[in-house]
Formats: structure tokens, C-alpha cells, sequence
């Protein structure tokens, strides 16, 4: 085994995990707060990509041919409108679809969220219709040469990016009010009540957060995966969710724990045994970390009391 | 008479209920066929042999969601082995079983007793886990399953089975078929299942579930689900009535599979994924989980509405979505709940009055 191939196969895997471990934290802050698992994630994804890509292609060409501003100005336009676009999204979803749903069992709300997530699915295959869109990169195709490495800018900002989230995220939920209360009604919801926090507005935060971080792996997703079709975020999303699982759901660094490992995984995978096999071997591993550790790598073990 | 069936307990009528809608709708719609001109119309009529597989599917998936009590989102795992391996089954006996609704048969048997003992399998370390992280591995199982079948290539000829992986190294002899050609699938030369063994399995189907259910093995099922450390306490063995539960849901949705499979003229492996996993679990959930004739109703309403939506033409789905969350709003909006139960009270108080 050439060890210069294992690391270029490494950071391709680190890069994609990252885009899990971004759409994962999404996933599992929904899960911690809501206990619900939204389906309609991977969706929201999709929707992100969209509007980058139509944001960028409708102002690149008002800008000259390789000027600084063609470069920056549309990718960073199309990514923050497609941020706000889906934290909207989100919060609409929420309050539409969710909210009344707060007492209902929790069966109700999955199909609710799968409701939503065709509903989604349908309308971005009636507004954009089936053809694939060429989604080009948010930075450029260029590449970085470090020694024989050679590592394209779009893996770079990928894992970049994750970090950067990361590090917010954590300080967001361990400094600010907001995010207190959010790890308040994660640990129950009617003490936090109780306590003053608002839970409704709560549960909306967190759906707003997690729709912008869908946002933002939509781009970043399409940037390394550049075909664009309505149904593009529901095996990411999947994914994403298995790897919430894997690192122990509601947990936020075992999100990115566990996003990153099937990343690795799921590349290392496809190199040394076979493509076709990938998936089923992450599968594979996911089911043998839960037997292990039912709870996750990172999850908390919760005792019954009889 | 009345009187009669009120008095009957609450479980046996809605049996006796959901075997009268079965039997009524079947004996209906072959009336149907039989005496009018178009039959039940082309659409429908297309669809029946789904339906049925279906329906049995809904129904086995009850049994696990609803009475069971955990979530599987990897249903059509077990569908797919049915599928696949009745369908080879099927055609590598098309020698020897001249017969197609017999052929059909041992086919079904066949891929039963397989999906039975994958769900055997699975079961082992499933059935240790609980809640979302059981549904969780129900899917990985679900996408394995999928990706192992898509590479699986099994061929037959005089000399016997050939099997390969991954590539295709099966080298047939004269007169040999290729049964399975990964991500090919499965072609059926004939499509030997009918609607009347359909009807039949969904009614195989339903005394299976309603004998388990209303058994001592059923009530320690359901003691198991609503709670597992006071059933294991008086000396219920949970995982060993979860995995009864498991595998016979596992061996009736390979049946029904294998009466799909052999309904098409050819399927895929991929067919079989996470969203039809997700479409049969909207059928229990809609039709209410462990309720049979709900399943009943809602896999056949369901199945037909995205084809009857056909006038929509590309906003079918998007009503099919609209529809899906709309139903789930107003079933578990606590207003309408309230309004109901007053109505109740109110009608028992008047039928309690007027008895005095």
C-alpha cells in the first residue's frame, strides 16, 4: 500500500466526511431538542444547493471575465441566500408541519417529516424540473500543491468550513443564552418551561440553525458532487443521519465524530474493496459500532429506573 | 342481532370485521370482472397483485411496529430476498412444477422460509437494541441487503445453480437461464401470479397475524411492548416473542414479495429501497399501529391514489405529500380528538338514559 495514496484517499474521506458531519449536526441538534428525527433534512440540502446555483449563475455574468469580483461575489451571494433561504424554509417547515404536532406520538411526526421531504422533493422537480444541473464549484476548480500532495481547493474550504462550524457551534451552545436554553430543553423540555425559557421559540432557533447548516452542505456538497437533481440530498442525508447514530445521537461532537469516520470509511471502502460494496460496508460498520455501543461512540448511556 | 355484536368483544369484532372487508372487496371486485364490461377499469386492474403484496406487506410490518412495538425502516429488505429468490425459485422450476399457481406457490413458500430466516439473522442483533437505534440498524440492514443483491448473479442450467459476486463468471451450459443479473435484476419470462392467490395470501396473512396475536405468544408480545422490565419480571423472555414477532413479519413480507416479483416483467434491486421501506411504514402509521384493517385500507387507498392522481400529471406527488401531511395533522389535532370524545360521551349518555 503506497502511503501517498492513503493519504490523498484520508483527505478525500476527511473531506467528505465533513459534509456529513455538517448535515449530522443538523440532524442531531433537531433530535436533541425536538426528539424527532426530520426526514426532510436531506431536502432542505437540496433546496441550498438549488439556490446557490441559480444565485451564481444568475450574477456571474455581470461581473467581467476574471476579474476578483467574478470570483467572490456570486459564490459568496449564492451561499448566503441560499442560508437564508433555508433558514426560512426551516422555520416555515417548523411551524407549519411540526409544531402542532409537539403532543402527537412520535410515529405521527416521522411521516410527517416524510411528508415533508417529498412534498420538497416533488416541488423542486416541478419548479426545476428532472435534468441534472452542473453545479460548478463555489471556489474555483484551482488545486493547492503541498509536497506530492496535491489537494483541490474545494476539499480544503470543505474541511475548513467544518471546523470553523464546529468551534461556533460549540462556543453558541456552551456560552450564549440561547444556546443554554437549547441544551435546557434538550435535558426536559418541562423543567425548562418552568424556568422561563420560551420552548417553542427554542425548537424554532434550532431548526433555523440547522437548516442554514443544511444550507451550507448543500453547497459544499454540490461543489465536490456537482450533479444537482431534486432528489440529490436524500442518500447524503441518510447518510448523515446513520452517522449522527454512529457518534450518539444529540451529540454535538459526536456528530462530527461520527461524520467524519463514515466519510474516511465510506471512501477507504470504495478504494480497497469495492465501489459497488461501499454503502453496505458503512452500513456494516455502523451496525457492529451499535452492538458495541449501543448508545453511540460518543452517546450517553441513560439507566432505567424501575 | 344488535345487541349481539356490540356484546362481542372489542378485538374479536374488528377480526370479524376485517376479514368481511377482505373477503367483500375480493368477492366484488372478481364480481366485477367476471359481469361488466372494462372489468374494475384498466387502472385499477393493473394494480390489484400489487395491492395484495401490499397489503401483506402493511400488515406484516403491523406486526411489528404496532404490536411488537419497534420501529423497522427495512421492511423492504425482506421484501427484496422474497422477490429475488422466489423469482429465481420460480423460474428454475419451470420444468419441473408444470403448474404456474402451483409453481407460484412453492416459489412463495420458498421465499417466505428465506426472508424468515434473514429476518432470523437480523434479529439476533437487532432485537438487542431499542427504539431509534434499532430503527436505525433496520435501515443499514435494509440498504445492505439492497447493495448485496444489486451485485449477485445466479444463473441455472442442467448441471446446477452457478452463483457469482460482484462480476458476472457464470458460464452457462446449453438451455441455462441466468435467474439473477445484478444490477439487471430479475426478467420473468411469464408472470405467473395472479389476483386470486394474492387474495389468498393476504388472507393466509391475516389468520397468521390474528391467531399470533390473540395467542399466549401474542399477549406476551404486547406485554413486552408496552413494558419490558414488568413482562420480564413475571418471566417473559422479551427478545426471544420480539424475534417471533421479527421473523414472522420477515417470512410474510418475503411472500408477498415473491407474488410482486412475479407480478413484474422485470425488477431491480434498487426497487426495494429505503422508500418503500417508508412507504409501507406510512400505511401501518395512516391505518393505525395495530390495526389491520386500517393497514388494510390505507395500503390499498394508497396504492391507488398516486395512480388514480394520474389527471394531475406532474403534481400527483406533490398532492400525494400535501395529502400524507394534511391527514397527519388532522388525525392527531387535539381539538378534533376532544370534539370526538364529547361526542362519544354524549351519545353513551343517551343511550344510557334511554335504557333506564
Amino acid at each position: 500500500m503506497d502511503l501517498l495514496t492513503l493519504l490523498d484517499y484520508l483527505i478525500r474521506g476527511l473531506s467528505l466526511g465533513s459534509i456529513y458531519a455538517i448535515i449530522a449536526l443538523g440532524y442531531t441538534m433537531v433530535y436533541g431538542i425536538a426528539k424527532m428525527l426530520n426526514f426532510a433534512h436531506g431536502d432542505v440540502i437540496m433546496v441550498g444547493g438549488y439556490i446557490c446555483f441559480f444565485t451564481m449563475s444568475g450574477l456571474s455574468s455581470t461581473f467581467a471575465e476574471g476579474s476578483m469580483a467574478a470570483a467572490v461575489v456570486p459564490a459568496l451571494a449564492g451561499v448566503v441566500l441560499s442560508m437564508v433561504v433555508c433558514t426560512v424554509l426551516g422555520v416555515v417547515i417548523e411551524g407549519l408541519a411540526y409544531k402542532p404536532l409537539r403532543q402527537a406520538p412520535s410515529l405521527a411526526v416521522l411521516i410527517t417529516a416524510i411528508g415533508v421531504s417529498y412534498f420538497l422533493q416533488n416541488a423542486a422537480l416541478l419548479l426545476w424540473s428532472s435534468s441534472p444541473k452542473y453545479f460548478s464549484p463555489i471556489v474555483g476548480s484551482g488545486q493547492l500543491k503541498v509536497g506530492p500532495l496535491t489537494i483541490s481547493h474545494v476539499t480544503l474550504v470543505t474541511i475548513v468550513a467544518c471546523v470553523i462550524i464546529m468551534l461556533a457551534l460549540t462556543s453558541f451552545t456552551g456560552r450564549t443564552k440561547m444556546g443554554k436554553a437549547m441544551r435546557a430543553v434538550s435535558e426536559d423540555k418541562g423543567a425548562a418551561q418552568l424556568m422561563g425559557i420560551n420552548v417553542n421559540r427554542t425548537i424554532s432557533m434550532t431548526f433555523a440553525i440547522g437548516s442554514a447548516l443544511a444550507a451550507i452542505a448543500g453547497v459544499l456538497l454540490c461543489s465536490a458532487y456537482p450533479t444537482l437533481t431534486p432528489t440529490t440530498g436524500s442518500m447524503p442525508g441518510i447518510k448523515a443521519f446513520t452517522a449522527a447514530v454512529f457518534g450518539g445521537i444529540g451529540s454535538i461532537p459526536g456528530a462530527l465524530l461520527g461524520g467524519l469516520l463514515l466519510g474516511v470509511i465510506e471512501i477507504f471502502a470504495g478504494a480497497y474493496i469495492s465501489t459497488q460494496l461501499s454503502t453496505a460496508v458503512v452500513f456494516g460498520v455502523l451496525i457492529i459500532v451499535l452492538l458495541v455501543k449501543p448508545a453511540g461512540l460518543l452517546g450517553k448511556t441513560v439507566r432505567e429506573k424501575v | 342481532m344488535k345487541k349481539n355484536i356490540l356484546t362481542i368483544n372489542k378485538s374479536t369484532r374488528s377480526m370479524i370485521f376485517t376479514y368481511a372487508l377482505v373477503i367483500g372487496a375480493f368477492v366484488i371486485i372478481q364480481l366485477l370482472r367476471t359481469f361488466k364490461d372494462g372489468g374494475v377499469g384498466a387502472v385499477l386492474e393493473g394494480q390489484l397483485i400489487p395491492i395484495c403484496a401490499y397489503v401483506t406487506m402493511a400488515l406484516a410490518l403491523n406486526l411489528v411496529v404496532g404490536i411488537s412495538g419497534e420501529l423497522s425502516l427495512g421492511h423492504a429488505g425482506f421484501m427484496s430476498i422474497g422477490a429475488f429468490m422466489g423469482c429465481a425459485a420460480a423460474g428454475s422450476l419451470a420444468g419441473l412444477i408444470p403448474s404456474p399457481t402451483l409453481r407460484l406457490v412453492v416459489a412463495m413458500v420458498i421465499g417466505a422460509a428465506l426472508a424468515g430466516f434473514f429476518g432470523f439473522l437480523i434479529g439476533i442483533p437487532v432485537l438487542r437494541l431499542n427504539g431509534d437505534y434499532l430503527a436505525i440498524v433496520t435501515l443499514a440492514f435494509g440498504e445492505i441487503i439492497k447493495s448485496l443483491i444489486t451485485n449477485v448473479y445466479l444463473g441455472v442450467d442442467a448441471k446446477g445453480f452457478q452463483f457469482s459476486f460482484l462480476t458476472d463468471k457464470n458460464s452457462l451450459g446449453e438451455g441455462g437461464i441466468q435467474l439473477i443479473k445484478g444490477p439487471m435484476g430479475v426478467m420473468n419470462t411469464q408472470r405467473i401470479s395472479t389476483f386470486a392467490v394474492g387474495f389468498v395470501l393476504v388472507l393466509i396473512t391475516l389468520i397468521v397475524i390474528f391467531n399470533l396475536v390473540n395467542s399466549r405468544t401474542g399477549r406476551a408480545i404486547m406485554a413486552a411492548r408496552d413494558n419490558r422490565i414488568a413482562a420480564e419480571s413475571v418471566g417473559i423472555s422479551v427478545t426471544k416473542y420480539k424475534m417471533i414477532a421479527f421473523v414472522t413479519s420477515a417470512a410474510l413480507a418475503g411472500a408477498a414479495g415473491t407474488l410482486y416479483g412475479c407480478s413484474q416483467t422485470t425488477f431491480v434491486a434498487t426497487k426495494f429501497d429505503f422508500n418503500t421501506s417508508i412507504l409501507i411504514l406510512v400505511f401501518v402509521v395512516l391505518g393505525g399501529l395495530g390495526n389491520m384493517w386500517g393497514s388494510v385500507i390505507a395500503a390499498a387507498a394508497l396504492t391507488i391514489l398516486p395512480e388514480a392522481l394520474r389527471q394531475f400529471a406532474d403534481y400527483r406527488m406533490l398532492v400525494y405529500a400535501i395529502v400524507l401531511i394534511l391527514v397527519m395533522l388532522a388525525t392527531n389535532n387535539p381539538t378534533l380528538w376532544n370534539w370526538y370524545a364529547r361526542f362519544r360521551r354524549k351519545k353513551a349518555e343517551e343511550e344510557g338514559g334511554a335504557e333506564q
